[in-house]
């Protein structure tokens, strides 16, 4: 594929991404933070963010199975994932987590059943979705490409 | 006649006694003779029968009296009426007793008698001494019946004549008030004349008007006839001047000439005429105090005629109605021409209302169009002003030829020029508007005059004109004011210096003027507190003027300089312009001069006030250009459980050239932080106050305050109780979680700046 044609690409599914909501605009912030001295940055955080949120799902999933679901377990993991996807842009994650969080503080465990799973989908696609974008990258990159600066100019 | 005497009578008792005892021809023999014929009984029927009716009379009187009287009901002295009832029945007893005596009685009878007879005798003594008494009471009672009677009759003679006179006044009430119902000339007497005519029940009724002239008497109302012709009569009549000679109605002869109106028949007795004057009063009669006086007196005559067979005579109350007539129909006519004076100048009024109305909205419409005028001028005519001036400006900076260059520097010189015009004439008429106002602020004096001076400095520097500025020793740097305007005013009075002189130096010197500092007589200053007056001299060694010319230096327009010197160009308004504004300063401008050629001296007062901080309050302008991460080297320490989102601050911080430590708990955070540290970062997004105890730890490991690190909190929730609790552990700051690479370059400074941030939230 033309390198060209890849920038744009990459460029089209980014927006693509902020026009779906997946991401918001810390997400930019954190490609700022991304310079010769920290070539990796964003790939670093969200890899350290993508093991964190497995390990916290996982947590989660094994605290709502128990007979006698303690919240007070819960909600510390929800409150977790809340702040790790906010600190990313994962900006639908985050918004689940906020529902979830509401429903940790009724005891309803039936929603809170079905906010995990909300969450749980929300986060799989937002892995899918930057998972993609960073094989862009690295195949931009490794055409000799420049990654474009994105312009929120939308 | 036989007479019947005692002793017949005594016989006869005898004679009737005797006839039990004593046999009847053995009576006494009296000397009276006695008829043949039985007399006696004649004589006895006759008394028996008048004694009868004496008894009925006498018993009748007094039943009728009772009745009467029962009936009266009014009648004081019923003691007396019952004394002489019992008289009188007393008596009619006698009487009736008296008849049985006629004929032969008995003892009884007699002792009856005689009994009645004492009785009665005692009663009417006894009326007797009464009726001295009453008597005279009675006749006094009827000497007043008699009185009050007269009287009664001089009551209702009275009565009659107040009628008759409530009834005059009934008719002047009615007269009046026809008359004055109206104010209209001409119905006033027109209606007098019918009113009169009616109540009096007059023949003809006529009123003469004195004519302009003043000399004669023209017949203008009378109410038979219908069209009175143009009768005239001279006014120097000696009736007429009788009439006019009193207020009271005169009878006058019904062959005089104001009487006589109709052709005289001749055969019939003319009925009586009266006259009577009526003042014609005029407005300017009339003084505060006291009636009009007489002397420049105009009368109408009014003259009535009672009808020609009624052999009718004017009476006293019909003369006296006549007189109060009169007046008042003197009142209602100066009325009615007050009424005609005040509506005429109502109607003045109006008019002149109208008019100015009209010219009010004449002269708002061309306030208005002037206004839209300006407004228009103002937009239309500075946009392609300000086109022309920079594209010329633009066109000077590139490559012409020595010609176009001259071209285009007069064409900047003439649109500058024309610029400047046209906002003195904005400013001007703005000004004169009223509607300009002062803008004020802070600003510093002394920067103000050394900038005005290098405006200047250029062109004084190219005629050789050495300029100096003294500023007093106490003139205050900062104060408050219209920077803008006051620097036209010092611009327009030392360009004007600068622009008129063609040697010589020029001196500008400020200070602040006291009371005995030399002022135009009318103006005093006085310092009050917050203000002060700053005093602008500016001297200059040129061409001087003329002292007639001064006052009209500040009017518009006006050029007291030859031709030859006005080359320097101004409309003439730049000092009125300065005037305006040193006036809405609340001062005064001045100029002297010793003669032509001699210099001049421009000096203004202004009012300015002191400004209360000594040094600037705040950065007037905050410098735009935030400083580019100059936090070289800043050793930060970031605390946050939450891996990720300490990657991504320190990712922040790192990006703005801090160093970075980060820690992941409290405890490592305390074991950790240093007196290094500039700033601590904690994440306190988690519920609980445990991540605040660590503020207070750290406030306690440093005691000194300048090696403490700043603290700033971290956190995803901006509410009060957050702030309030953050300030509460001794946070020096509170950021909002996530924060962006622009609020973190911003908040870093700020903090390292004042040591305290509470505004990025």
């Amino acid at each position: 594929m033309d390198l060209v044609q890849m920038q744009k690409s990459l460029q089209d599914y980014t927006k693509s991404l902020f026009l779906e909501g997946v991401l918001d605009s810390q997400f930019l912030q954190l490609q700022q933070l991304q310079d010769e001295s920290n070539p990796d940055f964003v790939s670093q955080v969200v890899t350290l963010f993508f093991q964190d949120s497995d390990r916290i799902l996982n947590d989660l999933s094994l605290s709502l199975d128990q007979q006698v679901v303690d919240f007070k377990k819960v909600d510390p993991h929800v409150h977790q994932l809340k702040g790790s996807s906010s600190s990313i842009g994962a900006q639908r994650v985050k918004n689940a987590c906020v529902v979830f969080r509401n429903f940790c503080e009724q005891q309803n465990v039936e929603a809170c059943h079905r906010c995990l799973q909300q969450v749980k989908q929300e986060y799989y696609l937002v892995k899918n979705r930057l998972e993609t974008l960073f094989k862009l990258e690295q195949q931009i990159v490794a055409s000799g490409g420049m990654i474009p600066a994105m312009e929120l100019g939308f | 006649m036989k007479h019947n005497h005692p002793l017949a009578k005594e016989g006869r008792e005898r004679e009737r006694e005797s006839r039990g005892k004593i046999p009847i021809h053995m009576m006494e023999v009296c000397n009276c003779i006695e008829p043949q014929w039985p007399a006696d009984e004649l004589l006895m029927k006759y008394q028996y029968i008048s004694d009868f009716f004496i008894a009925v009379a006498y018993f009748s009187i007094p039943l009728e009296l009772i009745y009467f009287v029962k009936k009266s009901a009014v009648f004081p002295y019923r003691w007396v009426l019952v004394q002489f009832g019992a008289f009188i029945v007393l008596c009619g007893a006698t009487h009736l007793i008296n008849l049985w005596t006629f004929t032969t009685h008995s003892r009884t009878v007699a002792l009856v008698m005689t009994t009645a007879k004492v009785l009665t005798a005692v009663v009417s003594c006894a009326t007797a001494l009464m009726l001295v008494h009453i008597i005279p009471d009675l006749l006094s009672v009827k000497t007043r019946e008699l009185f009050l009677k007269n009287k009664a009759a001089e009551l209702d003679r009275e009565m009659g004549l107040i009628r008759t006179q409530e009834e005059t006044g009934r008719h002047v009430r009615m007269l009046t008030h026809e008359i004055r119902s109206t104010l209209d000339r001409h119905t006033i007497l027109k209606t007098t004349l019918v009113e009169l005519g009616r109540t009096l029940a007059l023949e003809e009724c006529a009123l003469w008007m004195p004519t302009r002239t003043g000399l004669e008497l023209q017949l203008s109302y009378t109410l038979r006839q219908q069209h009175p012709v143009n009768y005239t009569v001279p006014i120097q009549l000696p009736v007429i001047n009788q009439v006019f000679g009193t207020s009271r109605a005169v009878k006058i002869s019904p062959n005089s000439p104001v009487a006589r109106l109709r052709p005289v028949s001749g055969k019939y007795l003319l009925g009586e005429v009266v006259a009577v004057r009526v003042p014609l009063l005029h407005l300017s009669n009339f003084q505060i105090n006291d009636w009009p006086e007489l002397s420049t007196k105009r009368y109408a005559l009014m003259v009535l005629m009672l009808p020609s067979d009624s052999a009718r005579q004017w009476h006293v109350h019909e003369l006296e109605l006549v007189e109060v007539v009169a007046d008042q129909v003197a009142v209602a006519l100066s009325h009615a021409a007050i009424l005609e004076e005040s509506m005429r100048a109502r109607d003045l009024l109006m008019e002149q209302n109208v008019a100015l109305d009209l010219a009010r909205r004449e002269a708002e419409t061309a306030i208005r169009a002037r206004n839209d005028f300006l407004a228009v001028m103002n937009h239309e005519m500075r946009t392609p002003m300000h086109a022309i001036i920079a594209l010329s400006s633009l066109l000077q900076e590139t490559e012409l030829t020595p010609e176009q260059r001259l071209m285009v520097e007069t064409v900047l010189k003439s649109s500058s020029l024309l610029a400047t015009l046209m906002n003195d004439v904005l400013d001007l008429s703005r000004l004169e508007d009223g509607s300009l106002q002062l803008e004020l602020g802070t600003f510093n004096l002394h920067t103000l005059f050394r900038e005005v001076l290098n405006l200047i400095k250029p062109i004084a520097v190219v005629k050789k004109l050495p300029i100096t500025l003294n500023l007093a020793p106490d003139l205050p740097e900062f104060v408050v004011g219209d920077e803008k305007r006051l620097m036209q005013i010092i611009l327009n009075i030392v360009g004007n210096a600068v622009k008129f002189s063609k040697q010589g130096s020029i001196s500008v010197t400020a200070l602040v003027t006291k009371s005995d500092n030399r002022a135009p007589p009318d103006f005093f200053v006085v310092p009050t507190g917050s203000h002060f007056y700053l005093r602008v001299k500016v001297k200059d060694l040129g061409a001087g003027i003329n002292p007639q010319d001064i006052p009209k230096l500040f009017t518009k327009f006006a050029q007291t300089q030859s031709l030859a010197t006005r080359s320097s160009g101004g409309s003439g308004l730049g000092l009125a312009i300065s005037k305006r504004f040193v006036n809405l300063m609340e001062g005064n401008i001045w100029i002297e001069s010793d003669g032509v050629g001699k210099g001049c001296t421009a000096i203004f007062d202004v009012k300015l006030g002191i400004s209360n901080e000594s040094k600037q309050s705040g950065i007037p302008k905050v410098p735009v250009n935030p400083q580019p991460g100059n936090f070289a080297g800043l050793k930060v320490l970031v605390m946050d459980e939450n891996g990720v989102s300490r990657m991504v601050t320190k990712g922040l911080l790192v990006h703005l050239g801090c160093e970075v430590t980060t820690v992941s708990s409290n405890e490592e955070c305390l074991r950790v932080v240093s007196h290094e540290h500039k700033v601590v970062f904690m994440d306190v997004c988690m519920p609980g106050v445990e991540n605040y105890q660590i503020a207070l730890r750290i406030h306690e490991k440093f005691t000194k305050r300048h090696q403490r690190p700043l603290l700033v909190a971290l956190t995803g929730n901006t509410d009060k109780s957050t702030k309030e609790k953050c300030m509460s552990f001794g946070l020096d700051g509170v950021l909002l979680k996530p924060v962006s690479l622009d609020n973190m370059r911003n908040v870093l400074s700020d903090l390292l700046e004042h040591r305290v941030l509470y505004e990025a939230m």
